[in-house]
């Protein structure tokens, strides 16, 4: 893990009218880091990583993802990150090579290199025989993984992940982290943005979101032992505890 | 832990029933989709087809061209000029001109007379009016010379009170229960039939299909209450609704669009909670068929509102249709309605005229109903 | 005496092709806190809609306070109380409105059993005439729990009821359910949260419609054959992969703050003390071994294999 930032925020901001969803946040991001984004629902955390996507105007404050300005440069922050959440990966009516090549040409790869890619995928997740398969056929935990390899196919600086392993069984859960490791290891920021406290296991440094503020940054290991905790849930619940807005 | 004895207070399945039947008004009142379609939308469509809508034609611009300029000639004019169905404008003009005023767009109709009319009337016994039309629209220039026909055939006999008329046949045209011919005393009677059992069909297929949906429907199945209950509370709300909305549409149309109601008001009602029957036991059946809102929605537009449309009688008749399908519309329920409807308001017959249709009316219902109840799902699968 | 009994259970969908529930037994004792624990997929839902007669079985029995699921569902159903996955009350209904009304659909009244949920049902209180959709997701579940509560079943049946409740909820809903077991309820929760299976009396295991296990949470962490070990580095990637590299590691995968391994011989401490260095020579820096004891977790991973 280097000390070249890849994401800076400066009280990053959003309202909507009387209502501020985020609060003044401030934090950075390094490249190939595990950068865990927790908070209940409501908390602002769907807020922030819409603005971080490029997605939403923030209202005030200043922020740099990959580089570009978070006003001014939003459509090369989109071309620059991936993307993938648990709700929506990829289309069920379409087969694994089509969602490929679909995907990959949204993110401006040429027919050659979406070749190249789509074999090399296909054949680091062992899923060369199911290409011409409807991805609506493949288990929920094949299409997690595929999803994701879909996601970096085109080599982001960062990929935003959106509870990405909630409600999937253990052995499914591991080879997708196995997947976001490897990834990390090449360079790829992963962004990873969860209710589920055991997901924030696995992360690198989290910071927690209360009230649409940042109540914690740190290492789990660091909050465990501040917070004479277990398990990161237990963190939370001593964070959360006096949380005014109650999650819906 | 011993807990205190409180005395039970058990609803009988009435009470019960009742309770699900109030639950079901707060659904409708608390969502304001369901107002507007179960209230707005046939006070709209009454609405429409009553003033906009409508096959008559009003205000039509015409040109007279007088050549007689006689006391004959004007008196026909003056008839024509009084009618609402024409906005006279006199002007003597050439068959060229005539024609390029038909081009233009803005005149559908010429009548001329020519230079010795009334001498000729008197004296040969027979005259002769030119009337022109714009045939390029066939049904409006039909309409309208008919329009004017009948307007000179009644001033003809005014034109000869007291004049020994010469041996001839004489037509003698009345229009029966609606001599102005008037276009609402055929949709008013159709749009009530197309409402009622829109309404009743889109709203307890929707309203039921719903708790599948979001899962209510699971936590009732697993209880002690008898699920048809479930389904049958659903329809008395919107029984009694339709019933107001009826009322409402009947006033609305007496009041504003001068519809008579010649016969019984009480076989109206009748008739209507008739159709309602069946249309809320057709509601049921469809909720039953499918799981998704989506799919109740387009089944009861689909399935209820075109051939509604085709098959009730108000918008095509019935009698120009090929055999087969004339069958068909024997099946479709507004069908019936719509003749015991106009029956009963606009010529003033009683149940001895009617009853043959409103005990077709009411099998539909009995029949529909056992098949819904008979095919009620107890479980999911 | 068993509240609920299931005897080689099996449902399959799409004309027999998907078995879902594949020949599942287990048996719940009367007053037991029972955890139904499995992903996504594994078959819970399908099983609790069996057990509440909503959906027949296509193959073997299961009878609830000693009825029949397939015969005698009726009176199943005036006994039971039923959590269905997701919100499954009247979003347009007040809090009231809604416990009146399922009240009544069981034959009695809020005000005869007010005592019962009360615990609960004081903390929606403050609540009671909003309307049901506008609670948070932690109010809506206590909310229906109550109307399942209300009519004092004698099986309570909650399919995945903390799914996406925010944690602090989550934990005020187990404390609750802890305070009715102590009524005597028998109590069946599923759940994909393997951290709540430690919180059950007894717990069954299921994936891909079939059981893995069923036991005390205690019981199956003893059932764990081999010492599990937890090991954490610098840099965690590559730890995974020197520790699949290495010759001595039988199984080794991510959990988090720590990468858990078993080794396919029990190691002496020299041979522990080896294996660090044979880590750090590696590149593996700040190094930390240590012996856990295993979670449920664990053990599903375990009995997967």
């Amino acid at each position: 893990m280097n000390n070249n930032i890849v994401i800076s925020t400066h009280k990053l901001t959003k309202r909507f009218g009387e209502f501020i969803a985020t609060n003044e946040i401030t934090f950075e991001v390094y490249a190939g880091e595990i950068f865990g984004f927790l908070g209940a629902n409501g908390a602002g955390k769907t807020t922030a990583m819409r603005m971080l996507c490029g997605l939403s105007t923030p209202s005030s404050g200043e922020a740099s993802i990959a580089g570009f300005d978070i006003y001014k440069e939003t459509e090369k922050i989109k071309m620059n990150i991936g993307y993938m959440s648990q709700k929506f990966s990829l289309y069920e009516d379409l087969t694994v090579l089509e969602n490929i090549h679909f995907f990959g040409g949204i993110y401006g790869l040429s027919n050659q290199e979406l070749k190249e890619k789509s074999e090399g995928l296909l054949s680091t997740l062992g899923m060369q025989d199911l290409s011409k398969k409807l991805v609506g056929s493949l288990p929920l935990g094949w299409k997690q993984k595929l999803a994701f390899s879909v996601a970096v196919i085109h080599e982001p600086k960062i990929v935003f992940l959106d509870e990405p392993t909630g409600g999937v069984d253990p052995l499914t859960r591991r080879q997708f982290w196995d997947l976001i490791y490897h990834a990390a290891d090449s360079g790829i920021t992963i962004f990873v943005t969860t209710h589920y406290m055991d997901e924030a296991e696995y992360c690198n440094r989290v910071t927690m979101m209360v009230d649409g503020v940042i109540k914690a940054l740190d290492t789990p290991a660091k909050l465990k032992s501040q917070y004479n905790a277990s398990g990161m849930d237990e963190v939370f619940y001593e964070l959360a505890r006096g949380a005014k807005r109650k999650a819906d | 832990m011993n807990l205190p004895v409180v005395p039970n207070v058990k609803p009988t399945e009435m009470q019960l029933f009742i309770a699900f039947v109030i639950k079901e008004f707060r659904h409708v009142f608390r969502d304001p989709k369901t107002l507007l379609l179960l209230f707005g939308m046939p006070i709209a469509q009454i609405l429409l087809f009553g003033f906009a809508l409508t096959n008559e034609i009003k205000n039509s611009e015409i040109v007279v061209c007088d050549y007689a300029n006689d006391e004959a000639s004007r008196k026909i004019i003056e008839r024509l000029n009084a009618s609402t169905n024409f906005e006279i404008k006199k002007a003597n003009l050439t068959h060229d001109e005539i024609e390029s005023a038909f081009k233009k767009g803005g005149v559908k109709l010429a009548i001329v007379f020519p230079a010795n009319f009334y001498n000729d009337l008197v004296h040969l016994q027979s005259a002769q009016i030119q009337i022109i039309t714009d045939a390029s629209d066939p049904n409006t220039a039909n309409t309208l010379a008919n329009y004017a026909e009948n307007i000179i055939m009644a001033s003809r006999l005014e034109l000869f009170k007291g004049v020994q008329p010469p041996l001839q046949i004489q037509t003698q045209v009345r229009m029966l229960y609606n001599p102005e011919l008037k276009g609402v005393y055929n949709f008013v009677p159709g749009v009530m039939a197309l409402v009622l059992l829109l309404v009743c069909v889109l709203m307890t297929s929707v309203s039921i299909v719903r708790e599948k949906e979001t899962g209510t429907m699971e936590v009732l199945l697993v209880s002690p209450f008898n699920p048809i209950m479930v389904v049958l509370s659903k329809a008395v709300p919107y029984f009694l609704l339709s019933i107001i909305n009826l009322t409402a549409i009947l006033v609305l149309s007496t009041a504003v669009m001068d519809m008579p109601i010649n016969g019984s008001i009480g076989l109206l009602y009748l008739a209507s909670a008739l159709l309602i029957l069946t249309a809320l036991a057709l509601g049921l059946l469809i909720s039953n068929v499918t799981d998704s809102q989506q799919t109740a929605m387009l089944l009861s537009l689909m399935g209820m509102l075109l051939p509604a449309i085709m098959f009730t009688g108000f918008m095509f008749p019935i009698e120009n249709m090929p055999l087969p399908l004339q069958i068909v519309s024997n099946i479709v329920p507004s069908k019936w309605y719509y003749i015991v409807v106009k029956s009963v308001m606009i010529k003033g017959i009683g149940i001895a005229g009617v009853w043959k249709e409103l005990l077709i009316l009411a099998g539909m219902a009995a029949v529909l109903l056992t098949i819904t109840i008979r095919n009620f799902k107890i479980r999911l699968a | 005496m068993e509240a609920v009994k299931l005897n080689k259970l099996v449902k399959t969908y799409h004309k027999g092709q998907v078995k879902a529930v594949n020949e599942v037994s287990f048996t719940i004792q009367k007053g037991e806190l029972f955890g139904l624990i499995g992903p996504d997929g594994a078959g819970k839902t399908s099983i609790f809609r069996m057990l509440t007669t909503l959906l027949l079985p296509d193959g073997g029995t299961a009878q609830v306070a000693g009825l029949d699921i397939q015969n005698d569902y009726q009176k199943i159903r005036s006994l039971v109380g039923y959590m269905p996955g997701r919100f499954s009350l009247y979003p347009d209904l007040s809090v009231e409105e809604n416990l009146n009304f399922f009240a009544q659909l069981f034959n009695t009244s809020v005000l005869a059993n007010y005592d019962f949920i009360k615990d609960i049902y004081q903390q929606l209180e403050p609540f009671k005439t909003r309307r049901a959709g506008k609670l948070s997701g932690g109010m809506k579940q206590k909310l229906a729990l109550c109307c399942a509560l209300i009519h004092r079943p004698a099986v309570l049946f909650l399919d995945e009821p903390t799914t996406g409740v925010d944690a602090v909820s989550r934990k005020e809903f187990w404390d609750l359910l802890g305070h009715l077991k102590k009524q005597g309820i028998t109590i069946l929760v599923s759940t994909p949260y393997m951290d709540e299976a430690s919180l059950c009396e007894k717990i069954a295991l299921i994936q891909n419609g079939r059981l893995l296990s069923v036991n005390s949470p205690d019981a199956i962490i003893r059932e764990f054959p081999e010492p599990l070990y937890a090991v954490q580095a610098g840099r965690m990637s590559k730890l995974l992969n020197d520790l699949r590299t290495h010759p001595e590691v039988k199984h080794a995968y991510a959990f988090g703050e720590y990468h858990h391994i078993t080794f396919h011989q029990p190691p002496t401490s020299e041979q522990l003390l080896q294996f660090n260095a044979d880590l750090e020579h590696k590149g593996n820096e700040m190094l930390k071994t240590l012996g856990i004891t295993p979670t449920i977790e664990d053990c599903f991973i375990k009995l997967m294999n």
